[in-house]
């Protein structure tokens, strides 16, 4: 059974379907979206009934041949990362749909969009060959595009032109670099690409083209995924599309979107190009840093909730950058150790994943008051929501300190393995990364304190639902997977723990000459 | 004088006439009647030079002149059928009024 | 009946099964929400008590039961758990202080509307308190640590409609954070350099010899040993989480909190904890110390932010005029104490005191509930008085408390501890200045203690809650007796043996302590006293707004102490300001740096656009145009000839017909 393929094409045929039938009411235009995108979980459950952490290389691997003449394949493949990664989607997406469930214009064309994302985000997921994977990648923007245009907030036409055509340039110049890797190569084979790159052949067959090559096409690579993270400073695009999104978009764009990049990063830039990475990664990591201490910072100045989210976003996932250069930069040095680096990757990995519930419930969060005062959602439009709604206050409570990195929560574990990787390969950068801890425990609380403590104001000044029906049914289980994640945090990690072991030890220690100044 | 010098001074005045008529008249119908002598003219033209020519070659003018006959006729009849149509448009056949097709 | 080691999770698990239940109870239930707590405090006290039973076996064991969290590339991420007689007296307290406080807190809540997630917060506080007792583990215990603190927050502003207590819950959160940072490097650091977070682990833990040895043989290239790093960085933690100096800010703030949770906060758990912390590191925290070379020790820095403390704190107390800032400061104090002990090598001491402290400051805090409950929440002790007479129970049970908190001699536990806290600090070798400033606090605490009795206690009611003040119920009372009783009884840990003090730490050789020392603080004390009883309780004041003996002498000095210090100002002038700062400067640089550069190069696209476009219209469409209007412009001159004239047409062709004719004639065409 090709399990990959119907991961990502049942919610494709679930699109298609919606497509074929303009007559459907929007009750059964919901329905039959949200069990499309269940698809995805259930299958991912099975594929995880069946996968063997412990074995090497891909599973489930399908491989045909596609177009001849240029050597590409159908290649899809399924590890640990990518494992973690489908179920991620698996759980966001439902409750991204429902968190949308109420809103009442054209669901079906809503649904429609919502599983050609999912879908395309799961093939980026597992795509092995460039050729579909960028495929994939780009199909990503598309109904991403339409989704903040036509469902958006008020300035969503803009937000979503700056979102497309910046992530759009950002892969252009990946596009590039990749047929120049072809040009040299012959191949789009990620697998094969990446024993080319330990070998050092890759390097070599670039080099040979020309000398500036390699720099060149690193570069490129970089920048695409760069902006698709986004890796401060390219993440201006990001406050904006999050905040105008409807928020079951808002939720898939940093539950699962945002990780694309990171997994790019690790699937493509890393393996393929290690001595240029470790070359830039004095840089990097001062970037990576930026991030994770000015977004925390910006998010404090936010008056907008959903910006303010989106600003943790930027924090949260930076982190996982850190980590990664942090790895790259000491490779070959003598900071670097084994330990510390599969702390660093094991950490990262499980905070893509924590981020994605997290975050994804925070949006859900700020939606749900979002639709007790009619669309208004500034920092000062509420006060004592506590009191109002004592249950929706406990499970936003719940949400925030699992983003605050608060231990007996999901967000922990990675955050403390991520610092106690990055510390023992880069200290100083781990000590700074300190302060974004803090502000952004320090932006937080002050949405906490401004919105729902304190006697009732604003919007809550009125009728305020408490959180019921639908808002319970996408809120809860995330809730409850932040709580299980917490306490057992195996659950995770034994799924990738061998392939973050096997990473670490195929990491080449001897580095060739640095080709980029280093800070 | 032969016969043929004859014949060809009856076309040049029948072919005066023609030109003449097609000149002068303001009648549509007598213009074309002029084309039609004037092509007459030609007609017996072809038949007088294949008649008198001292190796004729076998029946070349006459079906010069056939087609000839056939290809007026036509014309006749797209004519006639023009004039029909001016005349439907302006409530007379004078060729002086017809000038709408002018650049 | 013992309990083994393999079982000790039970004690914190049981109030977070509580909490649980309380969490999902809905505020109808009440009696369910409530006895689970309680119910599950009495039964984790029982198997503390089992505990102890088995720690004090054998003393000198350490007792631990470790398995793997989760596996991280070859090795594991391991937790445990601990049993020795520090755990287990720790336990012991907690878990009694707490059950007290929980039955107080039966009557003092008893028309809250949100009793039952009152109890919720206060078993997860407890759960997660006793975590940090029972853990083998420092990750176990920052886990812990962490959820105290979530605890706190959500007690401090458990009535979150009032801003004060909103804004002291999040400066609470905040700043035991900051300290939290720096415990989190000093962890992430201990791991890096041995692999292992557990303290005890046969041998291979962090508190054992060969860790010890290892960290401190290397040194930093500022000539610091790694020991000493990693120590400070854990001593921030505690500095945050003990009300320490500089991070004591939040602790008066907390008040906001009720009462039993100050009570709780205060005295027996979350403020304990970071003295707790050091005291259970204290190997590695002293690992430097005979190394003469160093540049600084972490003990030293330990024993001078506890002196400073110290005095800071009974400095500050004596200025306040709310009964529970008053107890606040007082124990900012007295951990300034307790940590000076451990600073000075005696961490015995400071858990002795740590012990004492948490029954008489948890009397003291409920006797001022009590208090405060009966005058309808009237805090201000200038507008109480007179309450000795119709509150009789807690008048004497405060009376119990205030005597063994100001140390007067012999008969009250606190005496003894302090006791062995200067014992301690004059028999130190560095430097008698923490002394110094122990024993003037001393002089302080009894004499702001005089105060706060007298201007309580006696005179007559100045306002008319004060007057309509009675005695509480039973279920308020019976906790303050049974406390008063054990902030007598606990004498007996130290005197006439040092009973204790061989249990925790049976190597320690102690030499009878010096009798010139203790004639000396008995003599500060009853210094204290008098003076107290001079200026406030011989002229007794009449009503709320007269002036206060020591402001009318000292007006600018008493202003500033009243002030806090002006700690609160100082830190908004510069840290407020700073983070506010790279707030904005965040902020800015995404609004206007690089969201400029990315409009400018849309700018430049967008030019770029335009530029084509003029080009376009101007450059090539233009000549396009010209040239076909040229085309039809000559295209009209030919078409005059088209005169629509038939006759003209014809014409023409006779014409030409003629040309041609008289072309072939003169024989130009061949």
């Amino acid at each position: 059974m090709p399990l990959l393929s119907l991961i990502i094409f049942v919610p494709w045929v679930g699109a298609l379907l919606l497509a074929a039938l303009p007559r459907i009411g929007d009750g059964a235009a919901r329905v039959l979206t949200l069990i499309a995108s269940l698809s995805t979980l259930a299958l991912g459950l099975v594929a995880l009934a069946s996968f063997h952490p412990a074995a090497p290389g891909f599973q489930f691997v399908e491989q045909h041949d596609w177009i001849r003449s240029l050597n590409v394949h159908y290649h899809l493949g399924l590890d640990g990362m990518s494992l973690l990664l489908v179920l991620l989607t698996g759980i966001v997406s439902p409750a991204a749909l429902l968190a949308s469930w109420k809103q009442a214009r054209s669901p079906r064309y809503f649904g429609l969009l919502f599983l050609a994302l999912q879908g395309a985000a799961l093939g980026v997921f597992l795509a092995l060959d460039f050729f579909h994977w960028f495929i994939f990648w780009e199909l990503s923007l598309v109904p991403a595009f339409f989704l903040i245009k036509l469902w958006g907030g008020p300035g969503a036409a803009r937000a979503a032109y700056q979102f497309f055509i910046y992530t759009l340039a950002g892969s252009a110049f990946m596009l590039l670099g990749f047929a120049a890797i072809f040009a040299a190569t012959g191949t789009l084979d990620f697998t094969q690409l990446a024993r080319l790159a330990a070998d050092g052949l890759l390097v070599e067959k670039l080099a040979a083209v020309s000398g500036f090559w390699p720099q060149a096409v690193f570069l490129g690579v970089l920048l695409g995924l760069a902006v698709k993270v986004p890796l401060f400073p390219f993440h201006t695009w990001l406050p904006p599309a999050y905040a105008e999104a409807p928020v079951g978009v808002s939720m898939f764009l940093t539950g699962v979107m945002s990780k694309m990049g990171v997994y790019g990063f690790l699937r493509i830039l890393w393996p393929l190009f290690p001595a240029h990475l470790h070359a830039a990664s004095g840089w990097l990591l001062c970037l990576a840093l930026g991030g994770v201490v000015f977004g925390a910072f910006a998010a404090m100045r936010q008056t907008d909730l959903k910006r303010m989210v989106a600003y943790s976003s930027v924090n949260h996932l930076s982190y996982c950058l850190l980590a990664l250069f942090a790895v790259s930069y000491s490779t070959g040095r003598i900071g670097f150790t084994v330990p510390a680096s599969i702390a660093a990757f094991a950490g990262t990995l499980l905070q893509m994943f924590n981020h994605g519930l997290s975050a994804a419930a925070l949006f859900l969060c700020v939606g749900i008051l979002e639709s007790r005062s009619g669309g208004r959602r500034g920092l000062g439009d509420f006060g004592g929501v506590r009191t109002a709604a004592p249950v929706f206050a406990g499970l936003c409570g719940i949400t925030m300190f699992s983003s605050l990195g608060l231990p007996g929560l999901n967000g922990f574990v990675g955050e403390f393995l991520i610092f106690r990787g990055v510390f023992g390969l880069a200290p100083c950068t781990a000590t700074i990364a300190t302060l974004g801890l803090l502000a952004t425990a320090l932006f937080l609380l002050t949405f906490w304190q401004r919105v729902f403590h304190g006697p009732r104001a604003g919007a809550a000044s009125r009728e305020f639902r408490d959180v019921a029906g639908i808002e319970l049914v996408a809120l809860v289980p995330l809730v409850a997977l932040m709580f299980l994640f917490g306490v057992l945090p195996h659950l995770l990690t034994n799924l990738f723990n061998p392939l973050v072991t096997s990473w670490v030890s195929h990491i080449n220690p001897v580095v060739t000459t640095a080709q980029l100044p280093l800070p | 004088m032969n016969t043929l010098q004859l014949c060809l001074l009856i076309s040049s005045a029948l072919f005066c006439i023609g030109l003449a008529g097609a000149l002068s008249r303001t009648n549509t119908i007598l213009v074309l009647l002029g084309i039609e002598l004037m092509l007459n003219a030609a007609n017996l033209n072809f038949i007088a030079f294949w008649r008198f020519n001292p190796a004729p070659l076998p029946a070349t003018g006459v079906i010069f002149v056939i087609f000839a006959i056939a290809v007026a006729a036509a014309e006749a009849a797209v004519g006639l059928a023009l004039v029909i149509a001016i005349y439907r448009h302006q409530q007379n056949i004078r060729l002086q009024d017809a000038t709408r097709l002018k650049g | 009946m013992t309990l083994s080691v393999q079982h000790l999770w039970l004690i914190p698990a049981l109030p977070l099964l509580a909490a649980a239940i309380g969490a999902l109870t809905p505020s109808g239930g009440r009696t369910l929400a409530a006895s689970a707590a309680i119910a599950a405090m009495v039964a984790a006290f029982v198997l503390s008590c089992c505990a102890l039973v088995a720690a004090l076996a054998d003393p000198t064991a350490n007792l631990t039961y470790n398995f793997t969290w989760f596996d991280l590339g070859t090795g594991a991420v391991r937790l445990g758990w601990l049993l020795n007689p520090l755990t287990a007296f720790m336990c012991v307290m907690v878990t009694f202080v707490g059950t007290l406080i929980f039955v107080f807190s039966l009557g003092y809540m008893h028309d809250d509307e949100n009793f039952t997630r009152f109890f919720c917060f206060l078993s997860l506080f407890a759960a997660a308190m006793l975590g940090i007792v029972v853990s083998n583990s420092l990750l176990f215990l920052f886990v812990s640590w962490e959820l105290v603190g979530l605890a706190s927050y959500l007690l401090i502003g458990f009535w979150f409609q009032k801003p004060e207590a909103a804004a002291a819950a999040k400066k609470a959160f905040i700043t035991t954070r900051i300290g939290d940072l720096g415990l989190l490097l000093g962890m992430v650091w201990l791991y890096h350099a041995r692999g292992t977070l557990l303290f005890f682990d046969g041998g291979a833990g962090v508190l054992e010899p060969a860790s010890l040895t290892a960290l401190m043989v290397s040194t930093l290239s500022c000539g610091l040993a790694v020991s000493t790093a990693i120590s400070l960085l854990i001593f921030c933690g505690a500095v945050g989480k003990s009300g320490q100096f500089p991070l004591h800010v939040w602790l008066p703030d907390a008040m906001e909190g009720p009462t039993p949770v100050s009570a709780l906060i205060h005295a027996a758990t979350m403020v304990a904890a970071g003295v707790f912390l050091i005291a259970r590191i204290y190997p590695l925290m002293e690992a430097d110390y005979h190394h003469h070379n160093l540049p600084i020790h972490a003990l030293t820095v330990v024993a001078f932010i506890g002196a400073i403390t110290a005095l800071m704190g009974a400095l500050i107390a004596v200025a306040q005029n709310d009964i529970k800032r008053v107890l606040a400061f007082s124990t900012v104090s007295q951990l300034g104490f307790m940590m000076l002990a451990i600073g000075v090598g005696s961490w015995v001491a400071a858990i002795f005191h740590l012990l004492t402290h948490a029954f008489f400051k948890a009397l003291l805090f409920l006797g001022a509930g009590s208090v405060i409950h009966a005058a309808h929440h009237e805090q201000d002790m200038r507008k109480l008085g007179g309450l000795s007479g119709p509150m009789r129970v807690t008048f004497l049970t405060f009376a119990v408390g205030m005597m063994a908190l100001a140390g007067v001699p012999f008969l009250f536990s606190g005496f003894w501890s302090k006791e062995a806290i200067l014992h301690a600090a004059h028999a130190w070798d560095v430097s008698h200045i923490p002394l110094y400033f122990g024993l003037t606090a001393v002089v302080l605490t009894a004499f702001y203690m005089t105060r706060l009795v007298a201007e309580t206690f006696f005179g007559k009611p100045r306002s008319h809650a004060a007057g309509l003040a009675h005695e509480n119920p039973a279920v308020m009372t019976v906790p303050l007796v049974i406390l008063a009783a054990c902030a007598i009884l606990l004498s007996l840990l130290a005197w006439p043996t040092p009973w204790l003090q061989h249990q925790l730490d049976p190597q320690a050789h102690t030499e009878p302590g010096g009798l010139s020392l203790m004639m000396l603080s008995i003599v500060l004390v009853a210094l204290g006293l008098g003076a107290g009883w001079a200026l406030y309780g011989r002229l007794l004041r009449t009503n709320a707004s007269a002036p206060d003996p020591l402001a009318a002498a000292l007006p600018r000095l008493h202003a500033f102490l009243a002030a806090r210090m002006m700690f609160d100002e100082l830190y908004a002038a510069t840290f407020g300001r700073l983070s506010n700062g790279l707030a904005a400067l965040a902020d800015g640089l995404d609004r206007y740096v690089w969201g400029g550069l990315v409009n400018l190069v849309a700018r430049l696209g967008q030019f770029g656009g335009l530029v084509n476009r003029e080009a376009d219209e101007d450059g090539l469409n233009a000549g396009f145009d010209a040239v076909s209007r040229k085309v039809r412009s000559v295209g009209q001159i030919y078409s005059r000839a088209q005169t629509g004239e038939t006759h003209g047409y014809l014409r023409v062709i006779a014409l030409g017909f003629v040309v041609l004719v008289l072309l072939v004639m003169l024989g130009g065409v061949r």
